[in-house]
This record gives C-alpha cells, sequence and structure tokens, in this order.
C-alpha cells in the first residue's frame, strides 16, 4: 500500500549499492608544497587475486587532501613488506618523510581479511636507526613507528577500511583528523530519466553511490543528521515544498514540515534535537527552529524582506541567515537567548549560502564576485575575506567535518557538477558525474 | 476534422438505413446545426441519405459584437500568455506583462469556481534556497496583481520552484531571461 502510494506521487524509495563510482574526483590544481609520501603497495597473502588495492585507497586519499604527494609504485627506492624492510636513507633522498607499508592477509574465516599497517617515521628512523644497542645487545627499536595497527574486515569494508588508514595517517602526520571516512548526499538531476530527480549518498570520493529517493518533482537541501544517520530535505513530490526526514539506514521517511508557502533550508542543529528551517506562512520567509521531539516552532526572525539559509555556530546558540533586510542578500547572525541580530557579512554586494566551519572559526558562503558567483570564506576575527574559486555559478558550499575542505556545486562542461576547493583555496578539484546534473551536496559528519 | 466530419456522415447513413441507432448525440446537432446555418459553406451530399459518406459538413462564426470581439481577442491572449518575465533578483512586475493580467484577471472573474496556480521560478544564479524565496515573491506579486482587479483570494495560490525547473537548461543570458518567470496554471 505504501508503496503503491508513492508511486501515485511519482517518486520511489530505493537502495541500490555498487562499488563503482558515478562520480570521480579530478584534481585541477595542486599544492608545490603538498608532502612526498610514500604509500607501498600492501603484501597481499592469499589465493588469486587481492579483492581491493587498500594502498591505492590510501594514496588516492592523501592525494585529494592537497596536503600530501604520494610518490608513484614505480618511482619508490623499494617496496618494503614491513617496516623493518624500510631503507630509511633511500626515502630521505626523494625526501619522503614517512612511508606506510601493510599487507593483506586472508583469514581463516572465507571472505574475511586481516589488513594491517605501518606508519614509518622516516627522518626519525633515519636519525636513530631501527635498531639500537641495549645493555650491550642489539635490539629492534620503535621509536621511528607512528603508527601500527590490524583490523580484520570483510570484502564490502576494505575500501572503507581503506579511508579508515587515510583518516589515521593523516591524524599522525598532520595533527588534525581526517574526513576520508564520511559519505555525502547530493540530488542529481537527469532530465531523460523517468524520475529525474534524484536523491544519492556515496562515499566522499564518489564510490559506493546509493539512491535514496527518486522523484518527478524537485528535491533539494539535504542535510545530515550529527550522528550520520537521517537526512532532511525538501521534496515537492506533493506539488508543494515539504521537508522530510529520512532515516538512510532502514528507509523510513517522515513528514515534518509541510506548513502553506514554503518549507525549506533544512539544517540540523548540533544536538540533534531540533531543525532550523523556513517558513514563509507568516507572509515571507522567516526563520524558525522547530524542535524535532514535539514539532513546535519557534519563530527566530521578522519583517517584510527575505530571511533564508539558517546555518548553526557549532556553540549551538546562534544562527546565520542570509537576509536582504539590508536591500542585497547579506549574512546575519542571532543569538537564540536574546534574539538580537548583527550583520556578519559587509564586502561585496552579495553575499548567501553560508555555512560555519566545524571549529566556528570561519564562514564559508557564496559571494558575488563581478557578477560572478564563487565560494569565499570570511574569517570571524579578523574579517578578512578570502575568494576561494574562480568559476561562476557556485553554490551550496558543505564543509568536511575537520574543516579541511569545501565542497559545492558549479557549472563545468555545460553541466552542474560537484567540486572541491581547500580551505586556503589553493587545492582544487571537480567530481564530473557520469550522467545528469549533479546539485546540492552535504557533507556528513565523522562517521568513525 | 475531416475525420469527424466522415464518420458522422457515416453514421447518419447508418442511420437513415435503420440498422443501427448512432450513440451519439452529434449526429442530431451536426445535422441540425448544418440544416440552420446560414450563408454556409456546408454541402450534404445525396450519399447522406443513401448510407454513403461522401458529406462534407462545415459551420461560419456567427457575426460578433465589438464587445464580444474584445472578449474573444482577450480569452485568445490569456490562452496563448500564461508568463510573466521578470529582471534578475526582481519580482516587480513590467509594464508588458499587464493587459495579460488583465486577462487573466477577466477570466477569473468570469468564472469564480475556476482556480489558478502561479508557479514563481528563477534562473540559476544565486543559491538555490534564496532563489526559492525569490520565486515565491514572484509568485506573490502576481497573486497581488491579480487581487486588486478583483480576482477573489481562493482563486488563487502560489507555489515556488526557485531555480529548480528552468525551462532552458543551458548556462547563458538568454536561458536565464527564459527562466525567470511566474507561470499561471489553471
Amino acid at each position: 500500500m505504501m508503496k503503491r502510494l508513492m508511486l501515485t506521487f511519482g517518486l520511489w524509495l530505493c537502495s541500490i549499492a555498487g562499488a563503482q563510482a558515478s562520480l570521480e574526483i579530478v584534481i585541477t590544481e595542486g599544492v608545490d608544497s603538498a608532502r612526498p609520501i610514500g604509500v607501498v603497495p600492501f603484501d597481499w597473502q592469499g589465493f588469486g587475486d587481492v579483492p581491493l588495492d587498500i594502498s591505492k585507497v590510501v594514496a588516492d586519499d592523501l592525494r585529494r587532501s592537497g596536503a600530501f604527494n604520494p610518490i608513484a609504485v614505480n618511482q619508490m627506492p623499494q617496496t618494503p613488506k614491513d617496516d623493518s624492510e624500510v631503507d630509511f636513507d633511500a626515502w630521505a633522498a626523494l625526501g619522503v618523510e614517512a612511508v606506510l607499508v601493510g599487507s593483506v592477509v586472508a583469514a581463516e574465516q572465507e571472505g574475511q581479511y586481516t589488513v594491517s599497517y605501518t606508519l614509518v617515521d622516516i627522518l626519525r628512523g633515519q636519525a636513530a636507526g631501527n635498531q639500537e644497542l641495549r645493555d650491550g645487545v642489539l635490539v629492534q627499536t620503535f621509536d621511528h613507528v607512528l603508527l601500527d595497527r590490524f583490523r580484520t574486515v570483510s570484502e564490502p569494508q576494505m575500501r572503507q577500511m581503506g579511508h579508515l588508514i587515510s583518516d589515521r595517517v593523516y591524524q599522525a602526520l598532520t595533527g588534525e583528523r581526517g574526513a576520508f571516512l564520511t559519505r555525502i548526499a547530493y540530488v542529481v538531476v537527469d532530465e531523460n530519466a523517468s524520475y529525474p530527480f534524484q536523491l544519492r549518498v556515496a562515499d566522499y570520493d564518489g564510490f559506493n553511490e546509493s539512491t535514496l529517493l527518486r522523484s518527478q518533482e524537485p528535491l533539494m537541501s539535504p542535510s545530515w543528521s550529527p550522528d550520520g544517520r537521517k537526512l532532511a530535505y525538501v521534496s515537492f513530490e506533493n506539488r508543494k515544498a515539504e521537508i522530510y526526514i529520512h532515516d538512510i539506514y532502514n528507509q523510513q521517511r517522515e513528514l515534518v514540515s509541510s506548513y502553506p508557502g514554503i518549507n525549506g533550508a533544512p539544517q540540523w542543529s548540533p544536538d540533534g534535537n531540533s531543525l532550523a528551517l523556513v517558513l514563509s506562512k507568516g507572509g515571507q520567509p522567516d526563520i524558525y527552529v522547530m524542535d524535532l521531539e514535539t514539532k513546535q516552532l519557534r519563530q527566530l526572525t521578522k519583517g517584510r524582506r527575505i530571511d533564508t539559509e539558517p546555518t548553526w555556530m557549532p556553540s549551538g546558540k546562534e544562527l546565520l541567515f542570509t537576509s536582504e533586510r539590508g536591500g542585497n542578500p547579506q549574512i546575519y547572525s542571532v543569538n537564540l537567548d536574546s534574539n538580537r541580530i548583527k550583520r556578519v557579512t559587509w564586502e561585496g554586494d552579495m553575499n548567501l549560502g553560508g555555512s560555519v566551519v566545524p571549529d566556528g572559526s570561519a564562514l564559508v558562503m557564496v559571494s558575488r564576485v563581478n557578477g560572478e558567483f564563487r565560494i569565499s570564506r570570511q574569517d570571524f576575527d579578523t574579517g578578512y575575506v578570502q575568494v576561494l574559486t574562480r568559476t561562476r555559478l557556485d553554490e551550496s558550499p558543505t564543509v568536511a567535518p575537520n574543516g579541511s575542505m569545501i565542497m559545492y556545486s558549479t557549472v563545468a562542461g555545460g553541466k552542474q557538477v560537484l567540486a572541491l576547493v581547500s580551505m586556503d583555496g589553493r587545492f582544487k578539484a571537480t567530481l564530473p558525474a557520469k550522467a545528469g546534473n549533479v546539485r546540492a551536496p552535504a557533507w556528513s559528519p565523522f562517521l568513525n | 476534422m475531416q475525420l469527424k466530419d466522415l464518420l458522422k456522415a457515416a453514421c447518419l447513413g447508418v442511420a437513415a438505413l435503420g440498422l443501427a441507432a448512432c450513440s451519439s448525440n452529434s449526429v442530431t446537432d451536426s445535422d441540425v446545426s448544418s440544416q440552420e446555418s446560414t450563408g454556409g459553406s456546408q454541402q450534404v451530399g445525396e450519399g447522406a441519405q443513401q448510407g454513403g459518406a461522401d458529406v462534407e459538413i462545415d459551420g461560419v462564426s456567427p457575426i460578433l459584437t465589438a464587445e464580444e470581439q474584445e472578449r474573444q481577442r482577450v480569452e485568445a491572449m490569456r490562452q496563448e500568455s500564461q508568463v510573466v518575465y521578470f529582471e534578475f533578483d526582481r519580482s516587480e512586475i513590467s509594464g508588458e506583462f499587464i493587459e495579460i493580467l488583465e486577462a487573466h484577471a477577466a477570466y477569473l472573474l468570469d468564472n469564480p469556481s475556476v482556480t489558478v496556480l502561479i508557479e514563481g521560478h528563477t534562473d540559476e544564479r544565486g543559491t538555490p534556497e534564496y532563489n526559492v524565496a525569490l520565486g515565491e515573491r514572484r509568485a506573490k506579486a502576481v497573486a497581488r496583481h491579480l487581487q486588486s482587479l478583483g480576482v477573489l483570494a481562493s482563486q488563487i495560490s502560489t507555489v515556488s520552484y526557485g531555480q529548480e525547473k528552468p525551462v532552458n537548461s543551458s548556462h547563458t543570458e538568454a536561458a536565464w531571461a527564459a527562466n525567470r518567470r511566474a507561470v499561471l496554471v489553471y
């Protein structure tokens, strides 16, 4: 019955998983200062072919972070199987500061694999060696070992295991948490499909894509719950804007907002208990906060002008939003305790679509620069604004949970595609899609 | 048109032969109108009486008063023009669309049971969420204009799709101009 109902409204709930990447990250601007690193192909101990080249997943992750430059396998001085085989001097001669070695061993239980990895600090190893004399005996030392771990995983989990290793390596070498074991939600619009609007979720690198919802009417503004389990989004399946909450694991959907007029721009609060949203039931679009337990609304803005695009400060005590109360759209803040509203952006004739970085130090937004819409970053303490992109139709910026990277939607080659830019603007990549236009990206929270 | 008339004629013929009753009233209607029309070009062939299909039935327009002519012109305009276009980031209705909206208002006043849905749309520039707000403002500008002409609020509803449903999905000035619109849907 439910299925039938869905069909009559012209949409389809589904979950089609595949390991293939429908999006693929292509680096368009690298960073000269990216640090050389050795990611040695993992040693395979099992029958037949290795199920997945994990070290390639790790090398790709680290390269796409913009912070590292994994050297090509055919440029490596050696391919050691474990840390005891590492020739520190040979790697140091290439300027490599760290080398990752590892192995994949087929476990006794079929379909299970034990993945081990060791991250070796070349400079420390070069200085101290991996042996020292203790009480007149030559012993192995491990001062140069930054990471040494293993885990047994099933074949479908191996790609995630690769991202997990990338997270660990990134953190060990930069001091900051990696955001490789994360997902993105986005909307694909394919005018030739029978259900042209599709809400999809994939790993951050475009692999393991699943379609959560297909519809004949627009889908907009996906937003992740802080636990990474639910998405709030806008669907026009009933020929009007309504907000749904969709559990991506069990496919349950709940209609949470269907007031007259706009029901838009949902944004989950940091504690997960409420949803900021835009309603125009009062006559014009205003910012509200909905208690998800009671569905009670609190209205935060009033007035005849457009207020939209709420985004939470990490404290959960303040929201930023776009308003054209000053003429053109600019970004303002509203304090939830005092209800006080302050203007935040001052540079340029339009700033909108704001998203606060996870540590609360800066705002990422869409700025109109010479008539073109570009991604920019404004630091809160100095007010300094840096335009990060050079394209003309950028929108929907979303920040990686570690604050290192911004994903956004832009137009390239006549199609809407997703793109990446690092927080300093120096690294850029696009994620061309196989079919359709891709927009409205939302980067998940940390999933591990 | 011709085929329909031929079928009607065939029906007539069959009825005349008394073999079967034609179910459609249109038989009598077209028969009567063809008899009553004046100065027409219709020709009822001999075959019609004898079960043949060799007829051509046509009609003429009645002589219209000036008032009726004006009404028809307005109705034709209403049927042809359901779209109001806007400037970038604006929602004011420009003068060239006033007459079209007057035609829609006249129709809605004449037909109080008819309702209209006004869809607001924008071009792709700016952000999707802001554009939903802008599209709503455009739809409401059209709604307010109709109401100022006497149309009942209960006859009008609005929806904004923002930039999500372009009529032209290329990324050019011309496409943007075509997409910045409000559409009246009956």
